[in-house]
């Protein structure tokens, strides 16, 4: 129910969106859990956020990777690769707040009443992947997770997947842990014991979910993928999000972001997905300059650093 | 008056308003038109006839009283000419700059018939502005209205664009307690992601907005509404007594034609959304990027699509191109875009119709292939239909296209409620502008599909009218001159009142 602590409506009064918790992976990988308590009921599997860390930031979609309704938080798990994600690395501490979080956004994912279905995330994608495993788990689903890292040291949520799995397969490209190889040799795995599987849900890099739908295609086995293209909005109005999916062109934001692995020309996506790297590479250089320049760079001095 | 003025008597010439030079404009964001000086406004004001059945109110979609208001800037009460305005219009000051007059006050003016008409929307942007430099705002007594649980009416807007302030700014002075809902960061709407700088500086943006806000308006962003919650959690849950939808039709149109998903294809409310909102041209300053095309090709040529052109030129582009497969004719922007685009060296290939987009074997654009056109019968919208001349083809040379073609209804709302939508997508009303749902209403781009800023307005008032009959607020709106006789509706000449009583 919405009513009685929401009759001042959302998001009045103190600054909104506080980062209640951090929690870093790897170097590279963080968690923050971010308080919105309307969003957090609001949420559910598939979707997810548009974020800007600060007034100048770019609007980044981010898949919600768990959502905590008592609590009134957000979990999000980024990986620093470009500007932005660097520096909410280093910005997003606990107690400080974003500058805007819109959401949750996008079709949620249907939980399907299939009694055996296979969760794969590769890297990243473990963490949106979570929300869906829990949810088909809670349906009374028999759930095979399948998650794929790089190397041992990239692991997280291991345990997570271990509560409300069935069984689970962790690959590594080096074999550091788990079985040696990606997540498609997992997934030939689990198929050759599990025949009677239903359904694969494959979220990860665009390279992973192609793998993955290639994987299954011979069998015949539906297979959901959650696109990220690059957007701007996140609400249908811009078109930057744009994929092929089954020859029709359709809109990552709000006809997504869940679509048939099998249709989905993940080709085009690749290309699409490079649109800005000229200046994805300028921006992070750049950043990554000025941070050489005052080593210890905090929030604040950032929208200075241009002057 | 001391003498009757007649076209014979009034100034022939229309005053000419003061423009930033072609060349410099066209690679800055500097707002092209500067508006009358006091004296030019004055000049311009002498022109008008004061008609007895003056047309232009019936011209304009909001019915601004504007003999009236022309008439005190010529008697030198500016204020008394805001409150004429601001009776009608909230936001003079943006209407003045983006209503398309030439088809509506400024279309129909007497005036006009034998000279160049009144220049009204030059003289309501000055209004406009002076209010916005001396800080008025028409804040009327308000009495707040009581509902029946005894509190005051709660009203939820969703949108912040025109449409939605409009009728924010109505429910406000009718008492209520009115929130926005704004899905982007930052409010406005289209007045802030569509239209560009130059033609409709942010910081007029910010203050109408502000004058929202001194009327109790409260505006929350980052809200999509539909996802966070939805309409009928609104009026069910979240104990709002009245909701406006005013969401617009943003979907952009692709063409659907081979190399549409090439990089370098944009749509046009992606590039303007990139440079206004996210002020991508100052990257990397900031963090939004849009990388530059050295010859850029908008496809289309309304207003959107003149906004596109020009906002290119301004980013630095070497070359600005317009691809349109009607004539110059047929076009749909307004003249004065056009002309102002044409000023700043945007070259125009009418009747010219796109039919591929070529790769540069990397996945972005190298050139556009198009087929020449002529004009053959008109079609269903009175304009003669464009024909493929065969075996005209051929290639423009260019690093970035934009599709400036149109736009559908956003499908948020549809996907998300059980509001009735009718078969184009657009939300379903009534007369009134109240949905399937009771107490829900919607109005503007998302009810009509894409059309202005002043209709938008307008449509806000119109539900505002409509959400006050509903909860049975009392209408102490201004009411349109001539139209009531001691309270009486001017449709009720005929006694039937009287009839009805007896």
């Amino acid at each position: 129910m919405i009513t009685s602590d929401n009759s001042a409506p959302v998001l009045t009064g103190n600054r909104p969106f506080e980062i209640l918790r951090r929690e870093d992976y790897s170097d590279v990988t963080y968690m923050l859990e971010v308080h919105h308590p309307q969003m957090a009921r609001a949420a559910q599997p598939g979707q997810f956020v548009i974020v800007m860390s600060h007034s100048d930031g770019e609007r980044i979609p981010l898949t919600i990777a768990d959502f905590k309704r008592e609590k009134g938080t957000i979990t999000l798990v980024i990986q620093a690769v470009g500007k932005s994600t660097l520096e909410m690395k280093e910005m997003c501490q606990v107690g400080t707040h974003l500058y805007g979080l819109a959401g949750p956004m996008g079709i949620p994912s249907h939980v399907s009443s299939a009694k055996k279905v296979i969760c794969v995330g590769g890297g990243l994608g473990v963490a949106p992947v979570y929300p869906q495993a829990r949810a088909l788990k809670e349906a009374g689903a028999y759930v095979i997770g399948i998650l794929g890292y790089r190397t041992k040291d990239l692991i997280f949520w291991e345990d997570k997947f271990r509560a409300i799995t069935d069984e689970l397969i962790i690959c590594t490209d080096d074999g550091s842990a788990g079985i040696r190889g990606f997540v498609t040799d997992g997934i030939r795995q689990a198929l050759e014991s599990h025949p009677d599987t239903e359904e694969v849900i494959a979220i990860g890099p665009p390279v992973m979910m192609k793998a993955s739908a290639q994987a299954t295609k011979p069998y015949g086995i539906k297979t959901m993928v959650s696109l990220n293209p690059i957007m701007v909005d996140g609400t249908g109005m811009c078109g930057g999000c744009r994929v092929k999916v089954g020859e029709k062109v359709k809109f990552a934001c709000v006809d997504g972001p869940d679509f048939d692995g099998h249709e989905v020309d993940f080709d085009d996506l690749m290309i699409r997905l490079r649109r800005y790297k000229e200046e994805e590479r300028v921006a992070r250089e750049r950043w990554s300059e000025s941070c050489r320049m005052s080593t210890a760079a905090v929030g604040s001095e950032y929208a200075t650093v241009s002057a | 008056m001391a003498k009757k003025r007649t076209v014979r008597t009034i100034h022939q010439e229309r005053t000419p308003v003061a423009e930033l030079d072609a060349f410099t404009r066209a690679h800055n964001f500097e707002e092209v038109n500067c508006g009358y000086t006091e004296a030019e406004a004055i000049r311009e004001s002498e022109r008008c006839l004061f008609c007895p059945d003056p047309k232009c109110i019936e011209g304009c979609p909001v019915s601004i009283d504007i003999p009236n208001f022309i008439q005190k800037i010529g008697e030198r009460d500016y204020r008394g000419a805001y409150e004429v305005i601001t009776g009608t219009n909230l936001l003079p000051a943006v209407c003045g700059r983006v209503c398309p007059q030439e088809n509506q006050c400024e279309g129909v003016c007497t005036v006009g018939e034998t000279l160049e008409s009144v220049a009204i929307g030059r003289l309501e942007r000055f209004i406009g502005d002076l209010a916005i430099q001396n800080n008025w705002i028409n804040k009327p007594y308000i009495q707040p209205s009581r509902s029946s649980n005894g509190g005051r009416y709660r009203i939820g807007i969703v949108g912040s664009g025109p449409s939605g302030m409009a009728c924010a700014a109505d429910m406000a002075k009718a008492g209520c307690d009115v929130t926005v809902f704004e899905a982007f960061h930052e409010a406005g709407g289209v007045l802030r992601y569509g239209i560009p700088e130059f033609r409709l500086p942010n910081t007029v943006v910010d203050a109408e907005i502000d004058k929202l806000k001194e009327l109790g308006v409260r505006f929350e962003c980052n809200v999509l509404v539909g996802r966070l919650f939805t309409i009928e959690q609104m009026i069910e849950e979240m104990g709002f007594d009245a909701v406006f939808i005013g969401t617009g039709a943003g979907y952009p149109t692709m063409l659907n034609i081979p190399g549409d998903s090439l990089n370098g294809v944009l749509s046009a409310n992606e590039l303007l959304t990139r440079c206004n909102l996210m002020r991508a041209r100052e990257f990397p300053n900031v963090d939004t990027p849009l990388p530059l095309g050295k010859h850029v090709v908008v496809v289309g040529a309304g207003n959107t699509a003149m906004d596109a052109l020009r906002v290119s030129m301004r980013l630095g582009a070497e070359k600005v191109t317009c691809v349109y497969r009607r004539s110059k004719v047929e076009c749909p922007a307004r003249a004065e875009e056009v002309h102002h685009a044409e000023q700043e060296g945007i070259e125009f290939n009418w009747l010219t119709n796109p039919i591929e987009i070529l790769d540069d074997g990397e996945g972005n654009v190298r050139a556009i292939r198009c087929i020449r056109m002529e004009l053959g019968e008109p079609d269903d919208s009175g304009r003669r239909r464009p024909v493929t001349i065969p075996g005209s083809e051929f290639e423009i040379e260019t690093d970035e296209v934009v599709y400036a073609i149109g736009t559908n209804a956003n499908p948020i709302i549809g996907q998300t409620s059980k509001l009735k939508l009718n078969k184009w997508g657009y939300i379903a009303t009534d007369k009134t502008l109240m949905t399937s749902i009771a107490g829900v209403f919607a109005g503007g781009d998302i009810v009509t599909g894409a059309a202005t800023v002043i209709m938008a307005m307008g449509a806000g008032r119109k539900a505002a009218q409509g959400m006050k009959a509903f909860l049975g607020i009392r209408d102490i709106g201004p009411l349109r001159r001539d139209h009531s006789i001691f309270g009486i509706d001017a449709r009720e000449h005929n006694f039937m009142r009287v009839r009805v009583a007896a």
